[in-house]
């Protein structure tokens, strides 16, 4: 989770969950009630169900979930019902409408420094956090499962190098990075899905390659082995399908993260060039006026990334005990 | 011990030497040159020419990367563009700046996490124990910037507990002659540490508790005191040494967020201004030294770590 400072970041709600007796957010069950998927269950249904049973159980997990659908259906189908003009900022500047005006009728959420309309804004900035935030989360993975997988199943120095490229990598603080590569390729919508995901494939390449290393010695594996299997069959139809528990969980909290980090470029000046925009970059702006008290202009920004962000770290949660994945992150 | 430490050192070195060779590959991928990003778009064919045989760029690759490196070795890292010097010299008051904040917040993120996760663990289960846990949930939930923002308006520009932002001029050391000048930005920083490595403290413990020598101790008839600060409380800690050395790129990255915005002086600042104003090897410059800076950083918590763990303290073995 977190902190693109951190943060991100990281390692320590996913502790664990085994030992643990109350695990974070998790006391409404305890880890005895649970029903391991897959496993000696004596419920009936298919696997699929098993794990959708597991992770309805967990109330959170199900609230998670409908904040995330509810904020997509707000971003996406928002603008339909409620019609502002988010792009033509000649046109606002033309209108008579008020820059910096607070919350009022026709305008729930008031306006800000240009005159663009809040509540309007947010559902268009939302839009630009959402899908930089899903498409680089898709990225990575993808990219991090596949150099992950191969570094493992190669073995000897050509996982010694590839993980020494990682570990690499992750020494630079990823702020960092990313403000370099933000300034030397100019920022895009494309280009930051691009960017953030250049920093985000390292942690599943490390967790992808740990649960390779432990797969490849399996017996089904070696039998494949032995038939004569190419490697890219194994590693395509027998490594990464045994991997999927973990790749899904880990793609879950990317996307908060991934938010997080367009978040924090957003807050820094390094979002989407106006007039697109992004909740972080709307909370830079309004925090750039923090001494006027002009609180619409901070709080629905903010309110908006951190539910989006808990409520996708909650589903990953329940999503890995359904899975029943031990993720270390980090 | 020795063995530890020499293949840590080694390992800290060939990520260092890494770092180097990705940051010379990010200044050889600006679009259009460096010529460009300097002299601007308008530059023509044969400016380029004459700015590439100024500054050594028509040479080969490799040749640029061995001046690059053999500069390096000479403090050199490159030419500000838009501070017109050399960019360690403008790096240099900023680096001690940022290190005070990150080191005085990872102290006080450690002082602050360790005492609370034991709490936390002594009263596990009880209403104290989910009110922290809810605390350090919401805390670790909470991007830095949001935070930051959130803490100046209540305490700076609502309550006016503390100024807005922390003195902006003088030598490292001034900045603790304001204290409270400087508290909302360690806090700010410290935040999401604090949440993190009380959680991490509290399962330590709760897994220390459970080891054989804990029983033994309890058999023995030793207090519940002793046991906690006797037996399990070393041994818990070697895991957050761990973690702290982990952790320490993403607080550092939380140092940029705090930097602007407290509008405190130091390395995170001074990037997002030079990538503002796109003083490409500025950025780099900066980039490069901050993270050596870390990998030391991280190097020396794997030393605490080394003489924590008797493990490795006394063992050949150990990784």
């Amino acid at each position: 989770m977190t902190d693109p400072e951190g943060v991100h970041e990281d390692p320590v709600f996913g502790f664990d969950t085994t030992k643990t007796p109350v695990p974070i957010g998790f006391e409404a069950i305890s880890p005895d009630e649970m029903v391991p998927a897959g496993g000696e269950s004596t419920s009936t249904g298919g696997l699929g169900l098993q794990i959708a049973r597991v992770f309805v159980q967990n109330k959170l997990a199900v609230a998670g979930l409908i904040v995330i659908v509810g904020m997509v259906l707000f971003c996406f189908v928002g603008p339909f019902l409620y019609h502002t003009n988010q792009t033509d900022q000649q046109a606002v500047l033309n209108s008579s409408v008020v820059a910096n005006t607070g919350p009022a009728k026709g305008q729930p959420l008031g306006t800000d420094g240009t005159g663009f309309d809040i509540l309007g804004r947010l559902m268009y900035g939302g839009q630009t956090s959402l899908i930089v935030g899903f498409a680089s989360a898709a990225v990575a993975t993808i990219v991090g499962v596949i150099y992950g997988a191969l570094s493992g199943f190669f073995g000897s120095w050509p996982d010694a190098a590839l993980m020494r490229f990682v570990d690499i990598l992750l020494s630079i603080p990823v702020l960092f990075l990313l403000i370099a590569l933000v300034t030397i390729f100019h920022a895009s919508e494309l280009l930051l899905i691009i960017v953030i995901a250049f920093v985000s494939w390292l942690v599943p390449a490390r967790l992808i390659r740990g649960e390779t290393l432990s797969l490849r010695v399996r017996e089904y594996v070696q039998a494949v082995q032995v038939m004569g299997g190419s490697r890219r069959r194994i590693i395509g139809r027998h490594i990464i399908p045994n991997a999927v528990g973990t790749i899904v969980v880990f793609a879950t909290f990317q996307v908060a993260d991934s938010i997080l980090l367009l978040a924090a470029l957003g807050f820094l000046g390094f979002g989407v060039p106006a007039p697109g925009t992004d909740w972080g970059t709307m909370l830079s702006n309004g925090a750039d006026a923090a001494g006027n008290g002009w609180w619409w202009q901070i709080y629905p920004a903010g309110i908006a990334i951190v539910l989006v962000v808990v409520a996708f770290n909650f589903v990953g949660d329940a999503l890995r005990d359904a899975l029943e994945v031990r993720l270390q992150r980090r | 011990m020795l063995g530890f430490l020499f293949r840590r050192t080694i390992q800290a070195i060939v990520v260092i030497l890494g770092v180097v060779l990705i940051v010379f590959v990010l200044s050889q991928l600006i679009p259009g040159g460096e010529c460009k990003a300097v002299l601007g778009p308008k530059a023509t064919i044969g400016n380029c020419v004459h700015f590439n045989r100024l500054n050594g760029l028509n040479l080969p690759v490799w040749d640029q990367f061995y001046h690059y490196v053999v500069g390096l070795l000479h403090g050199n890292l490159g030419y500000s563009y838009k501070f017109n010097q050399g960019v360690t010299a403008v790096i240099k008051e900023r680096l001690p700046k940022t290190l005070v904040l990150v080191g005085t917040a990872t102290v006080v993120a450690l002082i602050i996490s360790i005492p609370l996760g034991i709490f936390q663990v002594v009263r596990r289960n009880r209403p104290s124990d989910y009110v922290a846990t809810g605390f350090s949930f919401m805390f670790y939930a909470m991007p830095s910037f949001l935070l930051g923002t959130l803490l100046i308006i209540w305490f700076a520009f609502d309550l006016k507990w503390f100024p807005v932002s922390p003195p902006s001029t003088g030598s490292a050391w001034e900045i603790f002659s304001n204290p409270r000048a400087f508290f909302l930005p360690v806090i700010t920083l410290a935040a999401v540490t604090i949440a993190a490595f009380s959680r991490y403290m509290r399962s330590s413990m709760m897994d220390a508790l459970t080891e054989d020598y804990v029983r033994t101790a309890r058999a023995k008839g030793a207090s519940n005191r002793r046991v906690i600060y006797g037996h399990a409380l070393r041994n818990a800690l070697i895991p957050i040494l761990t973690l702290l050395g982990l952790s320490l790129p993403a607080i550092v990255s939380g140092a940029v967020i705090t930097e602007d915005v407290f509008n405190y002086p130091g390395m995170g600042q001074l990037t997002v201004y030079a990538a503002s104003n796109s003083d490409i090897p500025l950025v780099l410059g900066t980039t490069l030294v901050v993270t050596v800076a870390t990998v030391i950083g991280s190097l020396l918590a794997d030393l605490l770590y080394a003489i924590a763990d008797p493990r490795i303290r006394f063992g050949s073995t150990g990784s």
